[in-house]
């Protein structure tokens, strides 16, 4: 069972294949980033070129799929009809600090009322949404085990 | 060589709106409503409609000008301009740009404006109708982010933990915008005042902090100001308004894909803020009065730190609703109900009311209001921002 409700639309990798590394990534369970292979500097969302460097060499790296909490909401009207029927639900904005700190949206699985702090450690999980054609996994976040 | 600067170089000649509606409640097209505001702003100007020659508005504005000019029967349209992006953050940045055209001769008597039926064009169904998508939303839209409020509360949720700010800051924004709604007659919430309880009592839209007040609502409308040379103002019917400051755009990395901002609890404005107040010449202290664009309630509280009328430590105490009501407030905010209960016009409304309040013609006048600072966005990138100020702060 998926965290949202089914029927929210697919996500597809860009036609120009920017970020395609990524969703083939989640696919297979690993959590990949931009780095700039000449001055390090991790990127998220992908661009082609490095902002810091402004080199077009740019790797997709494996990062450990750990971080922590860097904001949160709890949305309590959902706009799309997908999510009429959803009741609360949480988003989590989180920070990859093995990545550079760049940050993600995911939701935060498990109960949608529990209290939620600001720097709590969290942990991926990788969520299958199995389909006859398009099948995509999210990368979603739970708190990790202390 | 001259100050490369619009400080005093242009006027607002004339302000016009159609009737104001609840969401899908005009009966009348949104094109013939543009129309309207325009023709209102011309005769509020005592210009002839047929000297308008340009056209300036913002991001998903449909009122095409080249429709515009062979309806109204235009001589020559001279300027057509659209700011970019980032949906009601353009709406000073279309005056700027109205102004700088007028400034560097390209045109002499440009219209600035807003055109919405958002029932009609079935405004924030976003992309319900959609099988797939991609770009850089599809690292948001996936995880059940998906409309403004629930893109914006992850900023001010940072912010107000950052600072410790607590949600009756929020409340009193909300409440000055429906207390000064009850003055406007024009107002889509006059008459349904906002008390305490009842926005206690609203449901949540994005927790923690925004409920359904604070968040603007949907309507049809129209809105459109005129802006002329300096010089045309000896010839005009009102008392003139000029342009001091405009600027617009982002800090560094403002628009960073899928939330990267570096500077993420912002409102947008502090790289453009400074560089207002030095082009006008003025301080936060000089202000009247502030039309800021109310999304949402936690962007204005953001904006008004950014525009450093009190500081973040001290939210808390400054944000109260005797603070931000007019005449007597310490700084007199949206006092026309603006896009919380005026009409969400996406800022236009509030640009025209900054120029009532010069003119000395707002239903919750500032006495002796002199300088206005009008704030497009906040939260969105790009953001814009405006200084008008009567003949004697020139």
């Amino acid at each position: 069972m998926t965290y949202l409700a089914e029927g929210l639309p697919v996500p597809v990798a860009e036609d120009d294949g920017l970020d395609a590394p990524y969703w083939d990534g989640a696919r297979q369970r690993r959590l990949m980033i931009q780095r700039c292979s000449k001055c390090g500097t991790f990127q998220w969302g992908p661009e082609w070129l490095c902002h810091s460097c402004l080199s077009f060499e740019i790797d997709w790296v494996e990062i450990e799929p750990t971080g922590r909490i860097y904001s949160w909401e709890r949305v309590w009207h959902p706009t799309h009809p997908a999510l009429k029927e959803q009741g609360p639900y949480l988003v989590i904005l989180v920070e990859l600090p093995h990545a550079g700190n760049v940050r993600m949206i995911g939701n935060l699985l498990g109960d949608p009322l529990q209290a939620v702090q600001i720097g709590s450690a969290v942990t991926a999980d990788f969520e299958d949404h199995k389909r006859e054609d398009r099948a995509y996994t999210l990368v979603q976040w739970r708190l990790a085990k202390s | 060589m001259t100050e490369r600067t619009l400080r005093g170089k242009v006027a607002i000649a004339g302000i016009g709106e159609s009737l104001y509606y609840k969401r899908g409640k005009s009966p009348t097209p949104e094109f013939k409503l543009a129309v309207q505001a325009i023709l209102a702003a011309a005769e509020d100007a005592g210009i002839d409609v047929r000297q308008i020659d340009g056209f300036a508005s913002f991001a998903d504005e449909r009122s095409m000008p080249v429709r515009l000019a062979a309806a109204l029967g235009l001589t020559e349209l001279r300027f057509c301009n659209l700011a970019w992006d980032g949906g009601g953050g353009g709406g000073a940045a279309a005056l700027g740009n109205a102004a700088a055209a007028v400034a560097a001769g390209i045109a002499d008597c440009v219209v600035v404006y807003r055109s919405i039926t958002s029932g009609a064009f079935r405004r924030g169904a976003g992309l319900a109708g959609n099988p797939t998508i991609s770009g850089d939303r599809v690292t948001w839209y996936p995880h059940g982010m998906i409309s403004p409020a629930q893109m914006f509360a992850m900023k001010v949720n940072r912010f107000m933990r950052d600072h410790g700010i607590g949600s009756a800051a929020l409340r009193a924004i909300a409440m000055a915008s429906y207390h000064h709604a009850q003055m406007n007659p024009r107002a889509v919430m006059y008459g349904k005042p906002l008390t305490e309880e009842a926005y206690e009592a609203s449901r949540l839209i994005v927790e923690p902090f925004h409920r359904l007040f604070d968040c603007c609502m949907e309507n049809d409308g129209a809105s459109a100001l005129i802006v002329v040379p300096a010089e045309w103002v000896k010839n005009l019917r009102q008392k003139p308004v000029y342009v001091l400051a405009a600027a617009q755009g982002t800090g560094y990395r403002e628009a960073a894909r899928s939330h990267n901002a570096p500077l993420y609890a912002s409102a947008g404005f502090t790289s453009l803020a400074p560089r207002l107040y030095e082009t006008a010449g003025v301080k936060p202290t000089d202000i009247d009065t502030v039309q800021i664009y109310e999304n949402f309630t936690g962007g204005v509280l953001m904006a008004l730190v950014e525009h450093g009328f009190f500081k973040a430590e001290d939210a808390n105490e400054f944000l109260t609703l005797e603070n931000l009501v007019a005449p007597g407030g310490k700084l007199p905010f949206n006092t026309s109900g603006g896009n919380l209960a005026e009409c969400y016009m996406h800022g236009v409304g509030l640009q025209i009311e900054a120029v009532r309040q010069l003119r000395g013609h707002s239903t919750a006048q500032v006495p002796n209001a002199k300088l206005a600072l009008m704030a497009s966005g906040p939260m969105v990138a790009p953001t814009s921002d405006l200084i008008v100020g009567t003949a004697e702060t020139l």
